[in-house]
């Protein structure tokens, strides 16, 4: 992203409601026709960030710069973006046209110009010739195509997008979701969504923004935050991630129930046999192929099986004192390969480039367990 | 520094007004004249059409209630008054009105013609002037009367007698001019002491009291109760409009007051105001006056009515007006005290 | 951090006002200006009356140790409340009974019943006290009903009261009940609870907020009313015609002022108690209840049809006597029919002047009241920032609501005659009156605009700020269209109010601007019953005329705009 200049700079932002922070000296640079995501569980403050943007809650402290112009006290009319909210938002009693032509309509446009751009806009929605009808008529994607169009009528630089497909059922969304990242890419426009699905983060940003508790944990393309996660937070929120207690061995090396296990995460800031906490994907865990002597080999007990359609998730534990539980993935012909079941001993391995080192003791929230 | 905020709220509420294009309505080209009266509202018409061909340059705008709503009116405006000229109202109401100092004095063309007992004497030239008396009378419903079995009482002793309890109704002299010319009568016959007890016996007959004056003897003649404590004007009417009543004059004596025009002090329609002075002292008015009241204030004119009760005028009191003025505060907050309080009749 | 030390010396960033932000805020300080001197400060001129002399002196308590010390003035405070309490408690539970018909039974008829319960709301209060009259006065069809009791006093002044109040309670009910949730219902049923046991262990508790609420309101509503005292209270005084009696009777207007003050607090209670109740319903209906659907059972919804009938019938009766009253030529001992008691300009205190006053004012209170209230429940909810101005706003909305009409009159009378007032021009014109009214009905319908303006996406206005639209273009493209059925709402409840209410103009009106329903309290006074009777019946059908076209407006609408309103 070297090569592009920021378009957006947010220096410094703190807001406050009464003596409730919801936004700690957040700083942050967007691109030229970058798509970020903000990304972090409810509450966390992503949307107070947004709105910051839009100027509908101005931030208590700190700076805000688009496209060169200090926008941090101007009003949203004085600003230059186009929003779209989870409700929609439609003008109720104006039909599809008159409400995408709402933004240019006020600009002294002659008619005939602001119909040929309505209609360019509800085809590039991939909604011709649902013009005259009321938004009450339309399908909520419809609605959000619709009020997509308005938002980008006036030709805005900066695109905001709030929690846009949460309202709708999953098959909408997943479609939508291709079709906004595709016409973002088309048009070019910056543009910032609000969400709080990584699947939505990680299939449509070019970089994800990770909040919680008012800060932010993690800036990073979806590889980064995947797989090099910053924090246990965001190795918990984003993904499915086995939290394993161990302790720090040495250099380069760390110790799950006895055995000891090489890993490329930096273990330099704890001191041998201080506690640590051990970070695997599920996915990631290999058993294929796997002995006693193949590198950080881990036998374990298989205890339940959990099929979840493409693949099994299976519970295991450690054959150490410990019986430290954790979780694999494995694929439905590698089941049927290796027979597995309940009760069998296998043997599994950690590769050492995708295990992740935290210094602290990590309690994980129940869903990712 | 709440006059200050006051002040400049006000004022740019004013200027607010304005912009919504609120605004009193233009003047008329005639002089609008505001007369507060307590003169019956069937006879108002007539007066406004007699005067006004006389005076066409005069347009009046009648604000009517019984006399104790318009004197309490008078009484709330005082530091800011909106009548012209009070005409028709009580000469107790105004002599007590006069000692606050509401009136400014004038003597009408033609005022050498009226009766002294007639206006105003303490002051020349006088503050109040007398067109014509309304007199205190009893309506009997004889039908319902006849139902109850009830007697034609012929004295106000007769009213507190068991066999009409709960069918007498009277004025609240609180609001009522008829009501507290009763009262003041009463007091004026018997004397203080008798005159309470007096109206503690009929209290227990009352079946309640009005606001008005002459609602009892409507009341009386629709029936609704068989006997209302009234005047002469409003019975005689009640019975020419077929109501099956008796007009009865108590023996003992019958209170009246005058009903009488004052110009109030600082009128900015003082001609218009003097115009109407003028022409009520006039024979054209008194005659008028005659139509429904039997005694006028000018000596000669008064012809009998129909339907007063016979021997009427030689009933009435010798009324002491300055008493009566002087008193009527104390009179009405004992009253009140003493018979308004009651929650309900204690028992039936 | 590194941020921290910025932070800790860092400038708050003030928003840049815009000049559409001036705007809002120069609006709603335009409101509220004529809320403060619609409201405040002439409450505060009749509270300082209260500590004065006659002469404008300080004295302190004096007045109100004087008022204590009348036997004929405290009585009144255990009239209003015996009156009062009698009351509420027979609404609450006929109303009850019949919103229970209306939405748990089968019974047929229900629109029909649900509009007879609310035709009492077209009459001023007088216009029941007066058909009682007929009905049990002395002369009255069935007098001796009452057992020998008489109809003027409490009785009399309960039964005239809770015909007033009821479509008021009933309202309240209908909306508590239809709000319950069928789940809980169902699963009653499925626990093998009988029909009794549900309804005391499901219904009641549903609806406890509905009945505080009603509660409360038919509390404020009788014990500051004054038209049915006026006509049946006989003997028997109660606060709200002592305030009339001591001002207009006795021109004591420093006691007016403190009898006043004594019915401000019961009512001012009542509204906070309401207030917070209020609150407590919105926070138990946010959860998503399902509809109860009632099942027809033959026993329940024929009782239900049989009282639902009795109380239609009652208050068809009602009507229909002060109908034919005001025909009868000379009841009761002429029944003919003839249209002489129509003839107001001959009677004491009517003339077919005022009907046409009442029109007018009406009409103004409806177009003003309308936008002002419109506008500025519009502000208040949507403008941005401003945060004390705009909750000292709302603050002035609501207030008017606790303050009685009689009161609110007479604090008009103290603060726009004062000779200091720039704005004495007012008093006794048809613009105080308007002022007075809007002023009188303010608050329900603020909240009734306030309530629509909440339902509308709270976003419309950022998006139209992001599309550079001006707000008020906004309001008038979106805002005003979409809320049409609530603004047609406002106006009629104030044309209504403003064609029956009696108590605050009764002390405003002037020669010029006399009312139909101040001319039925004065007829009535005057003793001219019939008359009255009669041009309280003009007020019925002006008010009964607004609502039909009301409905029908409303209905032209809907369909009108069928494509857009959301099912």
């Amino acid at each position: 992203m070297g090569d592009k200049s920021a378009y957006l700079i947010i220096e410094n932002l703190t807001k406050k409601f009464g003596d409730f922070t919801a936004l700690e000296d957040i700083s942050l640079e967007v691109f030229e026709g970058e798509f970020v995501c903000f990304l972090g569980p409810s509450g966390c403050g992503k949307t107070t960030l947004l709105r910051a943007i839009a100027g509908l809650d101005i931030q208590t402290f700190g700076r805000i710069e688009q496209a060169g112009r200090d926008i941090s006290r101007l009003p949203p009319s004085e600003r230059d973006f186009g929003i779209v909210f989870q409700s929609y938002a439609l003008f109720p009693n104006l039909t599809v046209d008159r409400n995408v032509a709402y933004g240019i309509e006020n600009r002294k446009t002659p008619k005939p110009e602001i119909n040929a751009k309505v209609a360019e806009l509800l085809q590039l929605v991939g909604m011709p010739e649902q013009g005259d009808k009321y938004p009450a008529q339309l399908s909520g994607g419809q609605q959000q195509r619709v009020a997509l169009a308005r938002a980008l009528a006036t030709a805005p630089g900066l695109l905001l997008l709030d929690e846009p497909l949460s309202a709708l059922d999953a098959k909408v969304r997943a479609r939508l979701r291709r079709e906004i990242k595709d016409l973002q890419l088309k048009l070019g426009v910056t543009t910032i969504m609000v969400t709080h699905d990584q699947e939505e983060a990680l299939t449509m940003a070019d970089r994800i923004v990770i909040i919680n508790e008012g800060v932010i944990e993690q800036v990073g393309t979806p590889e980064d935050i995947y797989i090099r996660p910053a924090s246990p937070f965001v190795a918990d929120f984003v993904g499915t991630m086995n939290f394993l207690p161990g302790t720090a061995g040495t250099q380069g090396h760390v110790k799950l129930d006895g055995i000891e296990l090489a890993t490329n995460s930096s273990t330099n800031d704890v001191g041998p046999d201080e506690p640590i906490t051990i970070c695997i994907r599920p996915e990631d865990v290999v058993t294929r192929g796997v002995t006693k002597d193949t590198d950080n080999a881990v036998p374990a007990v298989v205890d339940a099986l959990e099929f979840l359609g493409s693949f099994y998730r299976i519970s295991l534990h450690t054959q150490g004192p410990a019986r430290t539980g954790f979780r694999a993935d494995f694929s439905i012909n590698l089941m049927r390969d290796l027979d597995i079941s309940e009760g069998r001993d296998v043997v599994v391995s950690f590769p050492a480039d995708l295990i992740r080192v935290y210094g602290e003791a990590f309690t994980h929230s129940d869903e990712t367990v | 520094m709440f006059t200050k905020i006051f002040k400049s709220l006000t004022v740019a509420f004013v200027s607010a007004l304005m912009v919504l294009g609120f605004g009193v309505n233009g003047a008329a080209a005639k002089t609008d004249l505001l007369v507060y009266t307590a003169i019956e509202a069937d006879e108002l018409a007539g007066f406004k059409k007699a005067f006004e061909s006389d005076y066409p340059d005069v347009n009046i705008k009648w604000v009517r209630d019984s006399t104790g709503v318009v004197t309490s009116k008078l009484m709330a405006e005082k530091n800011n008054p909106k009548a012209d000229i009070v005409w028709g109202l009580a000469a107790t109401s105004l002599m007590m009105l006069g000692n606050e100092g509401y009136f400014q004095g004038y003597a009408p063309k033609g005022i050498k013609k009226l009766g002294k007992l007639y206006y105003d004497q303490t002051n020349n030239p006088p503050q109040w002037v007398g067109q014509r008396a309304w007199i205190a009378s009893v309506c009997f419903n004889t039908v319902e009367g006849k139902k109850y079995n009830l007697p034609i009482p012929s004295t106000w002793a007769d009213l507190t007698k068991a066999v009409y309890k709960g069918h007498v109704i009277m004025p609240n002299p609180n609001s009522s001019g008829t009501g507290f010319l009763d009262v003041s009568s009463w007091i004026q016959l018997m004397g203080e002491d008798k005159a309470w007890k007096y109206m503690d016996a009929l209290h227990t007959n009352i079946a309640r009291y009005t606001h008005s004056g002459s609602k009892p003897c409507k009341l009386a003649a629709k029936g609704e109760i068989p006997i209302g404590i009234s005047f002469a004007y409003r019975a005689a009417k009640s019975k020419n409009a077929g109501a099956p009543l008796e007009i009865i004059a108590p023996s003992e004596g019958i209170g009246w007051d005058l009903e009488s025009f004052a110009i109030v002090k600082n009128t900015k329609n003082l001609a218009a105001a003097r115009k109407l002075a003028d022409w009520s002292v006039s024979k054209k008015a008194m005659v008028i006056y005659n139509k429904s009241y039997a005694v006028v204030a000018m000596p000669g004119i008064a012809k009998p009515v129909k339907n007063f009760p016979p021997g009427i005028l030689k009933k009435m009191i010798k009324n002491d007006f300055a008493w009566a003025a002087k008193n009527r505060i104390r009179i009405l907050n004992k009253w009140r005290d003493k018979y308004d309080a009651k929650s309900e009749p204690k028992k039936k | 951090m590194t941020g921290t030390a910025a932070l800790a010396t860092g400038l708050e960033v003030k928003e840049k006002v815009s000049r559409e932000d001036w705007i809002m805020r120069g609006v709603l300080l335009a409101i509220a200006l004529f809320l403060s001197v619609s409201i405040l400060l002439p409450l505060y001129s009749l509270m300082s009356k209260g500590f004065q002399d006659k002469d404008g002196n300080f004295t302190g308590f004096a007045n109100f140790s004087e008022f204590f010390a009348t036997p004929a003035l405290t009585y009144s405070i255990f009239n209003s409340l015996t009156i009062t309490l009698w009351t509420s408690g027979i609404v609450l539970v006929l109303a009850f009974t019949f919103a229970y018909g209306l939405t748990r039974s089968c019974m047929p008829f229900k629109s029909l019943f649900k509009g007879i319960a609310l035709v009492p709301i077209l009459m001023p209060s007088l216009l029941p006290a007066i058909s009682l009259v007929y009905f049990f006065g002395k002369q009255g069809i069935i007098s001796s009903w009452l057992f020998g009791y008489e109809i003027y006093g409490p009785i009399g002044i309960v039964m005239g009261e809770v015909i007033y109040v009821f479509p008021h309670a009933l309202t309240i009910m209908l909306i508590a009940m239809a709000m319950s949730d069928a789940r809980l219902y169902e699963a009653s049923e499925a626990l093998g609870a009988s029909k009794i046991k549900t309804f005391f262990t499901v219904t009641l508790p549903g609806m406890r907020y509905g009945l505080v609420s009603a509660f409360f309101v038919t509390f404020t509503l009788v014990i500051t009313d004054f038209g049915v005292p006026k006509v049946l209270g006989g003997k028997y005084n109660v606060l709200a015609t002592d305030v009339y009696k001591q001002v207009v009777g006795r021109q004591d207007f420093e006691m007016g002022a403190v009898v006043s003050m004594v019915l401000l607090v019961p009512a001012v209670l009542a509204f906070f108690a309401d207030r917070i109740v209020q609150r407590k319903q919105v926070a138990m209906v946010s959860t998503k209840a399902v509809p109860y659907v009632p099942q027809p059972s033959k026993g329940f919804d024929m009782a239900m049809l049989g009282f639902c009938s009795l109380l239609g019938f009652i208050i068809l009766s009602i009507l229909g006597m002060a109908f034919f009253a005001s025909f009868a030529k000379f009841w009761p001992y002429n029944l003919t029919l003839g249209l002489n008691h129509y003839q107001f300009d001959l009677m004491d205190g009517g003339s077919w002047a005022s009907y046409f006053n009442s029109i007018e004012l009406a009409t103004w209170t409806a177009i003003v009241g309308t936008v002002m209230i419109f506008v500025g429940a519009y502000l208040v909810e949507k403008s941005k920032g401003f945060r004390t101005g705009r909750a000292a706003m709302q603050f002035l909305c609501i207030m008017p609501m606790a303050v009685p009409g009689l009161v609110l009159g007479l604090a008009y009378i103290f603060f726009f005659n004062h000779p200091d007032n720039p704005l004495g021009f007012l008093y006794h014109t048809m613009p105080i009156l308007v002022i007075c009214t809007v002023t009188h009905f303010y608050t329900v319908s603020h909240l009734t605009a306030v309530t629509a303006l909440k339902q509308m996406d709270p976003e419309f206005e950022s998006v139209s700020a992001s599309l550079k639209v001006p707000f008020y273009k906004t309001f008038r493209r979106v805002t005003v269209p979409v809320c049409v059925p609530a603004i047609l709402d406002i106006s009629m409840y104030l044309f209504v109010n403003a064609m029956t209410t009696v108590s605050a103009v009764v002390f405003l009106y002037s020669p010029d601007t006399t009312l139909a329903s101040v001319a039925v309290l004065n007829m009535d006074d005057a003793g001219d019953t019939a008359p009255a009777a009669a041009m309280g019946m003009m007020i019925v059908f002006t008010a009964a005329g607004v609502r039909l076209l009301h409905a029908i407006l409303t209905r032209g609408l809907a369909r009108r705009t069928q494509a857009w309103r959301k099912r």
